[in-house]
């Protein structure tokens, strides 16, 4: 069984984002850049399938500027097979990447899709389902576990879902996007960035792929919230249940 | 044109997402319309059609409807779609899973978690997990948007006379998935995504034997608990507790965030909290400037002290 799994190059989960004061978007040069963390966790689950037996070969994709590279060499380092490159530098909508995704599957044979359930910084959580429909496949979302069947037809998989968990069964070829629980990533080893250097990595433009990136949604300006009111400091556990209590009035 | 808002229900009660969804349709100004497909569903269609806001009811009352899963509802919908011009149902984890689906179905776009509706084609929603709000407008011919619950949460009226109803016998197989079973988590605590206070601990609690004090000072205030990163790293609770960009955001009425320095990632998860308390040591810790009310000093004097003079 062929997995692919995708990666998006983000601003870091750690770093305090910026928007333009022309209202044009967040601030994103100049800025550390890390994969997706819902990615990482694609990434991580792909491998342990490969060390599993479970899938034979793994694939990762980026769409994105030059610089996702680094991020696919970084996945290649951590044990997946081969890197696709995708150069593109415009803002693409998740039906656009659903759209190029479900081309790369079909070139690649995939039969097992693990996304992350959404990236951090668009926070669309719809690319996985998209691709699911066009590609006619059935979807597990949000996943917590993943266990393939024997023989590699179905799988199960623990799906968080609010106020609880479900166990969905699917056939086989699927998508999963994974939630915050599915594992906790690795680090790559020296021996195994410097080996990462030799993976296959190929480049496929959008031209190639005769995609259609067009989508009939704009996003008209990005503005910062309201910041909070600076509040004020209490000196005792009295003065704050005072304040909770008659100010606020959260508490009875 | 028409409003189509998905219902979402366990076949036996309506959820109140569901309500919050249909209070953002009417800001539309558009007839409203209500699809509960189910199984046995007869209470959920019952209690929808007492609601003022909708002109009519879709019931498709079928075993196959009875999970709830996306990969039929999503086809169902899709045959429906044609008389609507927008789809609407709650950012839950039920209308997210379903409606990319429509979308991708229909070869459409979607707009996700949307705050605030300006007009029948342009919305804000919050991206970077709301350190930034989009202002987005839609072009395609039908728009499907899942809404935030807590941002439309404006009671809906009910009255005697009930919504019509129409029966739709279109019946869609369940060929690729198949729900194995569904375990509701039996916390006596409420959910964190829900909870009116949530009260998380973070590295400041030094083990995971101190974390009791926080779930202590949960029970006494009805509260879901939470944690930051930093505290699900060093092992103290599992990592569904985490509050942040990467775990869950969290806009309760009342957040107090003890021994939490306040890491951007954290303050992305909670920081549309109405009140806010943070509690900690270090007077320079940066969950001081967000916080309402703001207490520096030791959590271990400050917790029990809490617990003591609390009702």
């Amino acid at each position: 069984m062929k997995v692919l799994v995708a990666l998006k190059r983000v601003v870091d989960p750690y770093v305090k984002i910026r928007v333009r004061d022309d209202g044009s978007g967040v601030e994103t040069a100049n800025v550390k850049m890390s994969t997706n963390p819902f990615d990482e966790i694609a990434i991580e689950e792909a491998v342990r399938l490969k060390e599993q037996g479970s899938a034979t070969s793994t694939t990762v994709v980026a769409i994105g500027s030059e610089a996702s590279q680094e991020n696919l060499r970084a996945a290649l380092a951590l044990g997946i097979d081969n890197a696709v490159f995708v150069p593109n530098d415009a803002m693409l909508q998740p039906l656009a990447v659903a759209r190029i995704l479900q081309q790369i599957v079909v070139r690649e044979a995939a039969q097992l899709v693990i996304l992350g359930k959404q990236a951090i910084d668009d926070d669309n959580n719809q690319v996985g389902q998209m691709l699911a429909a066009l590609l006619s496949w059935p979807q597990c979302t949000f996943a917590s576990a993943v266990k393939i069947a024997e023989g590699g037809a179905s799988l199960e998989v623990t799906r968080e879902i609010d106020g609880g968990l479900e166990v969905l069964s699917a056939t086989l070829p699927a998508v999963i996007t994974t939630d915050l629980r599915l594992n906790t990533p690795r680090y790559a080893s020296l021996p195994n960035i410097m080996r990462a250097k030799q993976k296959p990595l190929t480049t496929l433009t959008l031209e190639e792929l005769a995609v259609d990136t067009q989508t009939a949604f704009e996003v008209l300006s990005v503005a910062a919230p309201k910041t909070r009111k600076a509040g004020v400091m209490v000196d005792s556990v009295d003065a704050l249940l005072d304040k909770l209590k008659n100010e606020a009035k959260v508490i009875a | 044109m028409k409003v189509l808002v998905i219902a979402e229900h366990d076949n036996r009660e309506l959820k109140t997402s569901t309500v919050a969804a249909i209070a953002a349709a009417q800001k539309l100004a558009l007839p409203i319309e209500v699809l509960v497909a189910g199984y046995h569903c007869q209470t959920v269609v019952e209690k929808v059609r007492t609601l003022a806001a909708i002109s009519r009811v879709i019931v498709a009352d079928h075993d196959v409807y009875q999970d709830q899963l996306a990969e039929n509802l999503a086809l169902l919908l899709h045959s429906l779609s044609a008389d609507y011009s927008h789809i609407l149902a709650a950012a839950s984890t039920f209308g997210k899973d379903v409606l990319p689906r429509l979308a991708g179905l229909l070869q459409v776009s979607m707009a996700s978690d949307v705050m605030e509706i300006i007009d029948a084609n342009t919305f804000i929603r919050p991206i970077y997990a709301g350190n930034a709000l989009a202002t987005v407008r839609m072009h395609d011919a039908i728009r499907l948007v899942t809404v935030r619950s807590s941002a439309f949460n404006t009671p809906i009226t009910t009255h005697t006379e009930l919504a019509e109803l129409t029966v739709c016998d279109k019946r869609y197989a369940l060929e690729k998935t198949k729900l194995v079973k569904r375990v509701e988590s039996k916390s006596e605590r409420p959910e964190l995504g829900q909870a009116k206070v949530v009260i998380s601990g973070g590295r400041g609690l030094q083990n995971k034997e101190n974390f009791a004090l926080i779930e202590q000072l949960a029970d006494k205030l009805n509260a879901a608990v939470g944690a930051s990163r930093a505290a699900v790293d060093a092992g103290f609770v599992p990592n569904d507790y985490q509050v942040g960009q990467t775990g869950k955001v969290v806009a309760p009425d009342l957040y107090i965030a003890i021994g939490i320095s306040g890491a951007i990632q954290h303050l992305a998860g909670m920081k549309d909290s109405r009140v806010i308390v943070a509690i900690n040591k270090d007077a320079e810790a940066p969950i001081f400037q967000i916080a309402d009310y703001g207490l520096v000093g030791d959590l271990f004097k400050i917790i029990p002290e809490l617990l003591t003079k609390l009702p």
